[in-house]
């Protein structure tokens, strides 16, 4: 059944209206900053995400103030460092990523005509880890100890404690635990964009900006965890000597760039894939009709996505690797454009095909487009190897990424910002301003970094603080710098655009561009998403499902009311987005957000080694989490199901593979899986690099990683039996057995290392050895927790044999925990002998 | 026995040709990298090695061209042209034989582009 129900009398709509709008409501006074709600959380999430940028923006500025002219005085050498490093580090982890994360927490779910994401409290939770952590980070600065290495914190310096001092910590570790929460986010949308789309909007009907969104946070997946396996191995350097990166003792600096840019190069792809989103979505509104090539853009974020993973080496190109490695890479790098160059095509056609209204965001999309293809072309020159070589870390390459990420992401957003304004408070931004801010920035823009081309082809290498006068490189620098100051006055233009306030502007339309997709539906001043869930069947339903905007609005499709005052959304299936199940999702609270701080004390208290505060704040989240799940998830609802509306009848729980938390698991531990591969790609990274990676030093020897492996499979087994018996004792007795196999295995694991005296600061052979083993040891740790929470559910009535997500998602983190745990000690254990 | 495979309904055919072309990639950069890192440890020449790579080449293009066929089956041997955005079961499907189509087709020709380096360099230098 798809056509809508009949219109209620105007009295019961009215009070399920009611109904529905309390559920939804946002807390009032101080208490609003517990809100959980997309919209909020979207729209702190982007204006902290757009501060960050701002602050990184003058701090850009400084820098050029002080090349301005040779042998300036302004800025000291040591400032001058400290104000690129945070230049670059927080463009990149604060501002690019987070801001794609922020849109599309705010704009995801009514693009998809859904209600919420998933899991609205871990999306809250992510803001709030990230927001701390980049408090931490920027604020470094103002003590005189931000990180001063470059963004991509290169060892031998960046290990230097004498050279980096704290800052290189503050780095690490603030950034370890922004990461965090991009992988949260990652979850968040993948659950989202697969399970939670309104009825009937098959694959092929998915908006693109989803399409986008679904292969960036799977490469986020993928490209984030290498670098926290990096950081953790580079903060057990800085803290503890353990001597990952240090040469004379068997590490090497090498493998850092290796963790780092494969984290580093599908990150730039995590940036522009978003604001091509972006392009996507406003390009068709502009040209008036659908998209050319649907099926092309799928090409090429499919395609970008896979091949951004097999380029991280030409930023590696001087540091002395075989040829034919270098030249694989540069094949890779020249493959990319083919998918990168399909979509710019698609959207040519799709002007061309439409009947283009050239308005401000078009402007900043086209512009953004045209310094994109510039930098794409330099793009295509630096991943030539010969020429590498010639412009390799001088202001060419300063050039080359600017023109990318400027063109490629900062413009569109900025398009962005324009068009979706409205959907924050219904009114618009100026025309006038938007255009004026578009032609500054656009010149402004060129006339800071095209000149950097010939400053780097001239020689100047990127990062030095001052340069003689005699060689040629003063006017070049003077004109970028006037162009920077112009660039920044239209970002200035902007900002005032946006936070100026608007009370005489008369209230927009709901849909003022006349666009076709779901996002436009929605009233803002209504926090629920979409009045009711509609029925789609179209790629742009509002443009060929023409009484839909009114029959939403008018509540006749699913989930028109909430009748027990619980917030709850629709899951449907994969491809063809059928009906499956009612969610119930979290409302505001606390939690979240003290979550986010202890984890954040966490860290902090980390960097400056007080190590009892680490600990307090890690058991003080550790409770908040346990809190949290216990009060918040699988619930046992009061009904097996619920009316959905138009005379669909769905459950209310779910588990295993049909739930979204099952899904939720599956993802992160996927991601988790990546960090430990990178692990495991260290210790055969150095097997590679010595004659005898084990520099005759003892091993763990094969009988305890043996033992350990054995004790791992028996938990492993009792785990996957646990489910069966159908009886809640049998259910207990597997929990406590498995438990006491894991706690047995843990100790066989730490035995191995231990007994064969093996010193972590020695070499990096049994540094790495005890890192894979630490590893294991801390995922059985959670994987015990989880089995003991498991059991406490079950005694306590909250985990029956009918109502079991917690178990099955439990059984499924021990399949992973059992796949670590194998490779672990079959690599320490039998590797080396095998030798 | 069939020796071609029924037509499957899941998301994940999609990336086929995609995983070829990243495991075609790993084998070749790892196979030379550890190559070039302990030549002693296997006895046989560089020459070998480009041997070992064109043949994994032409398994990766024989597989790609494979799931290509099947995409193209799946898209009902190109019967309808796209854009497939009917909200009918059947046009899901023809979207999904397409794009795995295409995206097959991007993936033989970046497996071509990762081969072609061994074709001119014929030794470790550094």
């Amino acid at each position: 059944m798809t056509a809508p129900a009949d219109k209620l009398p105007a009295k019961e709509l009215e009070a399920q209206t009611r109904r529905l709008r309390k559920v939804w409501e946002n807390p009032t006074g101080w208490r609003y900053w517990t809100s959980v709600n997309n919209t909020q959380v979207g729209l702190w999430y982007a204006s902290a995400a757009f501060i960050f940028m701002l602050f990184a923006g003058c701090l850009a500025l400084l820098v050029r103030v002080q090349l301005a002219v040779p042998e300036n005085g302004f800025l000291t050498a040591d400032f001058f460092n400290q104000a690129f490093t945070l230049h670059g580090t927080v463009m990149m982890f604060l501002f690019a990523v987070p801001i794609f994360e922020a849109v599309a927490i705010f704009l995801l779910p009514p693009m998809l005509g859904a209600r919420e994401l998933p899991f609205p409290r871990l999306g809250a939770f992510g803001f709030w880890s990230f927001f701390i952590g980049g408090v931490f980070v920027c604020g470094s600065i103002f003590f005189n100890s931000a990180p001063s290495s470059g963004w991509f914190m290169y060892p031998p310096l960046a290990t230097d404690k004498e050279m980096t001092g704290i800052g290189a910590d503050i780095w690490l570790l603030g950034l370890s635990f922004i990461e965090v929460a991009s992988i949260a986010a990652a979850v968040e949308l993948i659950v989202g964009i697969m399970k939670c789309r309104a009825p009937g909007m098959r694959i092929n009907l998915m908006p693109l900006f989803a399409w986008y969104l679904l292969i960036v946070a799977g490469m986020i997946l993928f490209a984030f965890p290498p670098l926290i396996a990096g950081d953790i191995l580079f903060e057990m350097q800085r803290m503890f000597d353990w001597p990952f990166f240090d040469a004379d003792r068997g590490g090497d600096p090498l493998l850092w760039q290796h963790l780092f840019w494969i984290f580093g190069h599908p990150e730039v792809y995590i940036i522009f894939l978003p604001a091509i989103a972006l392009m996507a979505m406003i390009v068709p509104t502009f040209a008036q009709r659908p998209i050319v090539g649907y099926s092309w853009i799928v090409l090429a974020a499919v395609g970008t996505g896979f091949l951004s993973f097999g380029l991280w080496v030409h930023h590696m190109f001087a540091t002395g690797l075989p040829q034919i490695s270098l030249a694989f890479f540069s094949a890779a790098s020249e493959a990319v454009a083919i998918p990168t160059a399909v979509q710019i095509f698609v959207f040519i056609a799709t002007m061309l095909a439409g009947k283009v209204i050239f308005s401000t965001p078009m402007l900043f999309g086209t512009g953004g487009i045209a310094i994109f293809v510039i930098g794409g072309l330099t793009g295509v020159m630096v991943a030539l190897a010969p020429f590498d070589w010639q412009a390799h870390d001088t202001y060419f390459i300063v050039a080359h990424l600017h023109y990318v990420l400027i063109g490629g992401m900062l413009f569109p957003v900025v398009a962005g910002i324009y068009y979706y304004y409205p959907l924050i408070d219904g009114k618009h931004l100026s025309d006038r301003l938007g255009r004026i801010a578009f032609w500054l920035m656009f010149v402004g823009f060129n006339v800071a970094f095209f000149p950097m081309h010939l400053t780097g082809l001239r020689g100047m290498p990127r990062r030095v603080f001052t340069y003689p006068s005699e060689v040629g490189w003063d006017w070049l620098n003077l004109t970028s710098t006037i162009g920077a100051f112009v660039f920044a006055s239209g970002v200035l233009v902007v900002v005032f655009d946006a936070v100026r306030p608007k009370r005489n502007h008369p209230p927009g339309e709901v849909n003022p561009w006349r666009a076709g997709t779901l996002e436009w539906i929605s009233e803002p001043k209504e926090n629920w998403g979409v009045r009711s869930v509609p029925h789609v069947k179209s790629r742009y339903p509002l443009w060929d499902q023409p009484d839909l905007f009114q029959d939403v609005n008018d509540g006749r499709y699913y989930l028109a009311d909430a009748e027990e005052g619980r917030r709850e959304l629709i899951v449907t299936s994969v491809l063809d987005a059928e009906p499956m199940q009612v969610q119930r999702v979290g409302g505001t609270a606390y939690v979240p957000i003290v979550s986010a701080f202890s984890l954040g004390a966490v860290f902090i208290a980390l960097t400056f080694h007080w190590w009892a505060g680490a600990a307090l704040a890690g058991v003080a989240f550790l409770c908040a989490l346990l809190y949290w799940l216990w009060t918040g998830t699988a619930e046992i609802p009061e009904k097996s199901q619920r009316d959905a509306g138009l005379g669909l009848k769905l459950p209310l729980y779910a588990s295993g593979p049909d739930s979204t938390g099952w899904w939720a698991m599956f993802i992160t531990m996927v991601g988790d899986s990546t960090a430990f591969a990178s692990l495991v790609f260290s210790y055969f990274f150095y097997w590679t690099i010595h004659e005898d990676f084990t520099a005759g030093i003892q091993g763990p020897g094969i009988f305890w990683p043996l033992v350990a492996l054995g004790l791992f499979a028996a938990a492993w087994a009792l785990m996957a039996a646990a489910r069966w018996p159908n009886s809640a004792g049998a259910t207990r007795i597997c929990l406590v057995t498995a438990f006491l196999l894991t706690v047995a295995a843990s100790v066989a694991g730490f035995m191995g290392p231990w007994s064969s005296a093996m010193e972590p600061t020695e070499h990096a052979y049994p540094a790495i050895v005890w890192l894979l083993a630490i590893w294991v040891i801390v995922h059985a740790a959670a994987g015990a927790v989880m089995q003991l929470y498991c059991l406490a559910r079950s005694l306590a009535g909250m985990l029956t044999p009918e109502y079991d997500a917690d178990l099955r998602n439990t059984v499924l983190y021990s399949h992973f925990l059992f796949i670590t745990a194998a490779i672990t000690f079959t690599v320490i254990g039998l590797f080396p002998e095998a030798l | 026995m069939r020796i071609i495979p029924r037509q499957v309904e899941t998301f994940w055919t999609l990336f086929t040709g995609p995983i070829v072309w990243a495991l075609h990639f790993l084998l070749c950069y790892v196979g030379a990298a550890i190559f070039c890192a302990k030549p002693d440890m296997f006895g046989v020449s560089f020459e070998a090695v480009r041997m070992a790579i064109a043949g994994i080449t032409v398994v990766a293009l024989a597989a790609i061209a494979f799931s290509a066929f099947l995409a193209w089956r799946q898209w009902g041997f190109g019967s309808d042209d796209p854009p497939h955005d009917d909200p009918t079961r059947r046009d899901r499907i023809l979207f999904q034989g397409f794009a795995t189509l295409l995206l097959s087709g991007l993936s033989f020709i970046a497996v071509i582009y990762v081969a072609l380096p061994v074709l001119f360099v014929s030794e470790c230098l550094r």
